[in-house]
């Protein structure tokens, strides 16, 4: 009778022992191979009558089992080991520095014209245009600006030597207002629309740029009055600052396109050096600042734009983007807008996927 | 418009205090500008008196003195003004003074090793006046040690405000008092009252009449005039001149500042002829052309046919309505004047001043409209002040032609208060306001707007002026109203495409720049010049109306670079400018980019800096296409990008054969050093304008399963000329099978040896999908053979 426990013991001392695959190999050809001791083993039980095989049987198979199982977790082991060896040779300075992307950067500007997009969208006012090289009658004379009229010569307005085929001077707008005109014309009423824009005056010194930015406001309809202006004007700043504080102050002041006429204050606090929009200017440590200019529509304008002023009227508002931006970012330089500086726009610009949204924020 | 406290309270009884005033003043539409007293600034000085001057015992020109100001002691003063003698009565300045003319704080110094005390002031030293002609001398009567500014009547605020240009009634001080006394701030006094007249009807004369004469009606509707004969034309009153000192105005002689204060007073401009100076009729005409006219600011103006002047026999001495000439002007020697108030049409008078760009406080009340029904109230009022300052002897008052009093009457409703104003004002209060305002309202509101508010033109005027005076802090918010549901996409196709491509370049890694839409015209002229150039643009650099968005960011580029910058990705979203074939504006919306320096700096891994390569700006191109729904992948890659581009590695991105989508490239080497750029610029243009608007479809897709069979990949490479384009070789690659190739994409390119000479090796790799079973040899075989067919058609040559 062999002894099976011996037979056991010397593999499962010498798969112990095995220093890597290649011994471990070689250990399970001798026991389990097909010369292999056990198997030879396994293969005198066919001989053997059913007595002898009841005894011997299971201790042969035992022993095949439990060489089998300690090669099985010998290999593992083995392995594992392999792997971590290989891996201790692989490791990286993750503190090193990925490869550089291109950040890119949206301006300020276009970036308070997408907010005041959406500001508008959810009060029902969509986003109209015109050109910016004008003909007077659109810049002017549609508004109720005469040749002659005082506030003509206000307007420091840059010109073409060409005229239209109509005979009109050309200039280019020195607001967005002819975009009113444009609209009404177009669309007729009732009409709600924003009209952003850029804008042009031969002015040039610390807060003033021959190019600027203006958003245009218009509602036209039945029973529109100045409440609704004071209403609107208060909405939209109180969502494009996103603060609940925003006060207004409205004086009474004149265009030649509106009548009534306001302009519009809002109030504001000193803190640290620069102006923080919110509170009521009257408050201490306040003040009041100028941010618009607006109206009910003039009825001359209304009817340049081919409505019935009986009938239909509205309120109009015009602003600076620029401004605008810069209350609420903080910029304190305008001329900065128009630079192009890369340093300027990484620290003012914004991310592509910083889009305004009602959801996620207006400020994104 | 400036004046001060008490100047307003001459036509203003109130009891409201500065602040409540200048509150007001802006709630109604008078917007202060600035409060100024000037007397907060030499508070300490005093009235004294020089009670003994001796010489100085150092220095000739100084004197020494002892000056009492009211103090126990008398203070030792050094003073070197010729005038300072013992009894004079002066203002003084003790130490710690702060001196606002000479900008510094007094304190006691030796001077010529004598101790002084503080110093006696001339005017300009108290910036009060201009004099420095010695110390100020007091009149005798003027009490020691009184605030020199009391005693002066300094203390008196100057208020500032803008008078908006549809208000010519406040272009006067009585027009901003009856303003707040509407409002409520107190009660109008009477004219004749404030200027101490009995009434204002005109002053009867000696009988004779000026000699004026009206030929352009059109230019000067009405033209009053007064003679006063054996007038003395000295200083104005003490009262006058200080009003007219306190708002900035230099008091001349009694004729001239009685005209400028009651321009100023009334808003009734005035002019005063010396009679001795004049030739015959003085008559109102149209200047005649290459007419020249010394004005009196000391210029010389060429006059044209369409100007209104006033001119006698021999030459013209006004310019009507806007400036007096020097010719005429009263000297102090005048005795005899003729005092013209006349009606100058408002358009005339703008045009006219707009033409010679020049500006005038009569010219500013003119061109806004002056109140015509005030003709004579102005000539009595003037004439009343020169026979009582001046003396003489009046004629009576000539009349020549009309001024146009004509108001009209309009059919107001109180409702529209509320329903165009938004403020609910009761009617008995409306109509309160509108008589304060000096309207008349009958009884079922026809209302008529009073002479000097040429303004009122429409009832939303009337609507003004009541919501002005009730104030803007009293209307209520009232909500929009608003569509229900939620709020419905407004932007248009452009709008969107604009948006996108705006987001895409900035996720690309472009910065968005804002430039100038004006260029130089040398910058212009590098993109083919410009169509529309500036008039009258603010410099030579911001003329022409840009044709390409490049140059403003090449230039924006080279800043970049001057300021030290190593990798500039710019872009900017704007028009370039062109001009119809009916002479009006043709704007389109671009969008440029401008890439140079590194691409990537110097790194760990990747070694050596890149530069930009024309492949890494059509990258950006097609995502950007890609972004704003062009597929760019199926757009033509064609020539022609122009001629400030590289002419080898540059193309155009067409839907079709003619439709330029996009152009991009390596600038041309002479457009970059042109903007001082050294090294490699890739340049862009994608013509937005130019992306066609998608229509909007259904938000449903096509149906799609992915495919249940795995797709295979075959690699070819082509021998073909050096010169075809690797594009059409794929194109071609591409379509070969159209049912079985889903993608063509080439991964290499090779030159050299082995190749042959002007042959080029292309490698593509093909994917191939299956639908219905697995591809067997004979079908691999099948698709392969027409591939290489179709590489045959361009010279393609399957390579070994």
């Amino acid at each position: 009778m062999t002894d099976m426990t011996e037979i056991t013991g010397r593999y499962l001392a010498q798969i112990d022992a095995a220093a890597d695959l290649d011994a471990l190999e070689g250990v399970r050809l001798a026991a389990l191979g097909k010369q292999g001791e056990i198997a030879l083993l396994l293969k005198t039980l066919g001989k053997m009558t059913a007595e002898e095989r009841a005894t011997a049987g299971p201790a042969i198979n035992g022993a095949r089992e439990a060489v089998a199982n300690a090669i099985t977790a010998k290999k593992a082991a083995l392995e594992t080991a392999t792997i971590n060896a290989q891996l201790a040779t692989e490791t990286l300075d993750m503190t090193l520095p990925p490869p550089p992307r291109a950040a890119g950067s949206i301006h300020p500007v276009s970036q308070v014209m997408d907010e005041l997009s959406e500001i508008f969208a959810d009060l029902g006012f969509s986003v109209a245009d015109g050109p910016e090289i004008e003909d007077d009658w659109h810049n002017f004379t549609a508004l109720n600006i005469p040749e002659t009229h005082p506030a003509r010569a206000m307007h420091d307005t840059f010109y073409f030597a060409e005229k239209d085929s109509q005979g009109r001077d050309m200039l280019l707008r020195t607001h967005t207002s002819p975009v009113q005109i444009r609209a009404m014309v177009a669309q007729g009423a009732p009409i709600r629309i924003i009209a952003p824009g850029r804008t042009y005056r031969s002015d040039s010194d610390a807060t003033h740029t021959p190019m600027f930015h203006q958003v245009e406001g218009l509602v036209i309809d039945k029973g529109i009055h100045m409440g609704h202006l004071k209403w609107t004007l208060e909405t939209f700043l109180s969502a494009y600052f996103e603060r609940d504080d925003i006060t207004l102050r409205m004086r009474p002041s004149y265009f030649p396109f509106t009548e009534p006429s306001a302009e519009v204050d809002v109030g504001y606090k000193q803190e640290k050096g620069r102006r923080v929009i919110g509170g009521s200017g009257d408050d201490a440590g306040h003040g009041w600042m100028e941010v618009l200019g607006s109206g009910m529509v003039h009825p001359k304008v209304i009817a340049a734009a081919g409505l019935d002023p009986d009938e239909w009227q509205g309120f109009a508002f015009g602003c600076g983007i620029d401004r605008l931006a810069m209350l609420k970012y903080g910029m304190d330089d305008l001329r900065a807008f128009f630079d192009g500086d890369l340093r300027w726009m990484k620290h003012y610009g914004f991310n592509a996927l910083q889009m305004p949204t009602l959801s996620g924020g207006i400020s994104a | 418009m400036k004046f001060t406290f008490n100047w307003l309270k001459t036509h203003l009884d109130t009891d409201a205090s500065l602040s409540e005033i200048t509150e007001k003043l802006t709630a109604i539409g008078l917007e202060l500008e600035g409060i100024e007293n000037p007397a907060d600034a030499i508070r300490p000085f005093r009235v004294a008196q020089i009670l003994e001057a001796g010489p100085h015992p150092n220095a000739d020109k100084l004197q020494l003195l002892k000056v009492a100001d009211g103090s126990a002691e008398p203070w030792q003063v050094v003073c070197g003004a010729p005038n300072a003698r013992a009894g004079l009565k002066g203002v003084f300045a003790p130490p710690g003074t702060y001196v606002p003319g000479l900008d510094f704080t007094l304190k006691a110094a030796k001077i010529r090793d004598v101790e002084s005390f503080g110093m006696m002031c001339a005017e300009d030293e108290l910036g009060i006046g201009e004099s420095h002609d010695g110390i100020i001398e007091l009149p005798d009567d003027a009490p020691v040690g009184q605030s020199y500014a009391d005693y002066a009547g300094l203390d008196d605020p100057v208020i500032e405000v803008s008078v908006t240009p549809d208000r010519a009634d406040c272009m006067g001080v009585r027009g901003i008092a009856r303003d707040l006394a509407a409002a409520g701030m107190g009660t109008l006094r009477p004219l004749a009252e404030v200027y101490g007249m009995v009434s204002l009807t005109p002053i009867v004369g000696d009988g004779s009449l000026p000699n004026i004469a009206i030929a352009d009606h059109e230019g000067c509707p009405a033209f009053f005039a007064q003679n006063i004969t054996g007038v003395t034309n000295g200083a104005a009153p003490n009262w006058m001149a200080k009003r007219l000192t306190a708002i900035g105005q230099n008091p001349i002689s009694m004729l001239v500042d009685i005209t400028n204060y009651v321009s100023v007073d009334l808003g009734r401009p005035l002019h005063v002829y010396d009679r001795a100076k004049l030739t015959g009729t003085l008559t109102a005409r149209k200047a005649a052309a290459g007419e020249e006219v010394l004005a009196l600011n000391g210029k010389t103006y060429a006059l044209t046919d369409t100007m209104t002047v006033i001119a006698d026999a021999a030459q013209v001495h006004d310019i009507g309505g806007v400036m007096g000439g020097e010719h005429s002007g009263v000297a102090e020697t005048t005795t005899d004047v003729l005092i013209e108030c006349a009606y100058f049409d408002p358009a005339s008078i703008a045009r006219t001043g707009q033409a010679l760009q020049l500006t005038s406080d009569a010219r500013q009340r003119f061109e806004r409209g002056v109140d015509p029904a005030f003709l004579d109230d102005g000539l009595a009022i003037a004439t009343h002040l020169v026979l009582t300052h001046c003396g003489g002897v009046a004629s009576d008052v000539r009349r020549e032609g009309v001024a146009p009093v004509e108001q009209p009457t309009f059919a107001y409703d109180p409702a529209l208060c509320a329903s165009q104003g938004g403020i609910e004002v009761p009617a008995d209060e409306q109509r309160r306001i509108l008589n304060a305002l000096g309207f008349t309202a009958t009884a079922d509101w026809q209302v008529t707007p009073p002479t000097w508010r040429r303004d009122v033109l429409f009832v939303q005027d009337i609507v003004g002026d009541i919501v002005r005076m009730v104030g803007l802090d009293k209307l209520p918010s009232a909500p929009l109203p608003r569509v229900p549901g939620v709020a419905k996409p407004t932007a248009t196709p452009i709008q969107l495409i604009e948006r996108k491509a705006r987001r895409a370049a900035a996720a690309c890694g472009l910065n968005e720049a804002v430039n100038w839409s004006f260029l130089p015209q040398k910058d212009a002229e590098a993109f083919g010049g410009g169509d529309w150039s500036l008039a009258n643009p603010i410099s030579e650099d911001l003329k022409v109306m840009r044709p390409s968005l490049l140059a403003g960011l090449l230039s924006a580029a080279k800043r970049n670079r001057s300021r030290g910058a190593q990798s500039i990705r710019l872009f900017e979203i704007g028009r370039r400018y062109f001009k119809s074939a009916d002479g009006s504006s043709d704007e389109r919306l671009t969008l440029g980019i401008v890439l140079t320096g590194e691409k990537t700096p110097r790194d760990w891994q990747a070694g050596k800096s890149t530069n930009f390569t024309p492949f890494d700006i059509k990258g950006d191109v097609m995502a950007i296409c890609d972004a704003i729904g062009l597929d760019a992948a199926k757009l033509m890659t064609l020539g022609d990008a122009g001629e400030h581009f590289h002419p080898g590695q540059s193309a155009t991105l067409r839907q079709g054969p003619q439709k330029v989508v996009a152009a991009f490239g390596a600038l041309h080497p002479v457009t970059a050093k042109a903007f001082g750029l050294k090294g490699a610029v890739m340049a862009a243009e994608i013509y937005l304008d130019a992306v066609p608007a998608k229509r909007t479809a259904s938000p449903i897709r096509a149906a799609y399963a992915p495919p249940s069979l795995q797709s295979v990949t075959r690699d070819f490479a082509f021998v073909v000329d050096a010169s075809l384009a690797a594009g059409d070789l794929l194109r071609a690659v591409a379509g070969a099978d159209k049912a079985n190739i889903v993608a063509a994409r080439l991964f290499d390119r090779f030159t050299g040896e082995g190749v042959g000479q002007g042959k080029q090796s292309l490698a593509i790799e093909i994917t191939l999908q299956p639908t219905e079973k697995s591809y067997t040899d004979d079908d691999l075989a099948a698709i392969s053979a027409k591939v290489v067919a179709a590489a045959a058609k361009l010279g393609g040559e399957l390579r070994a």
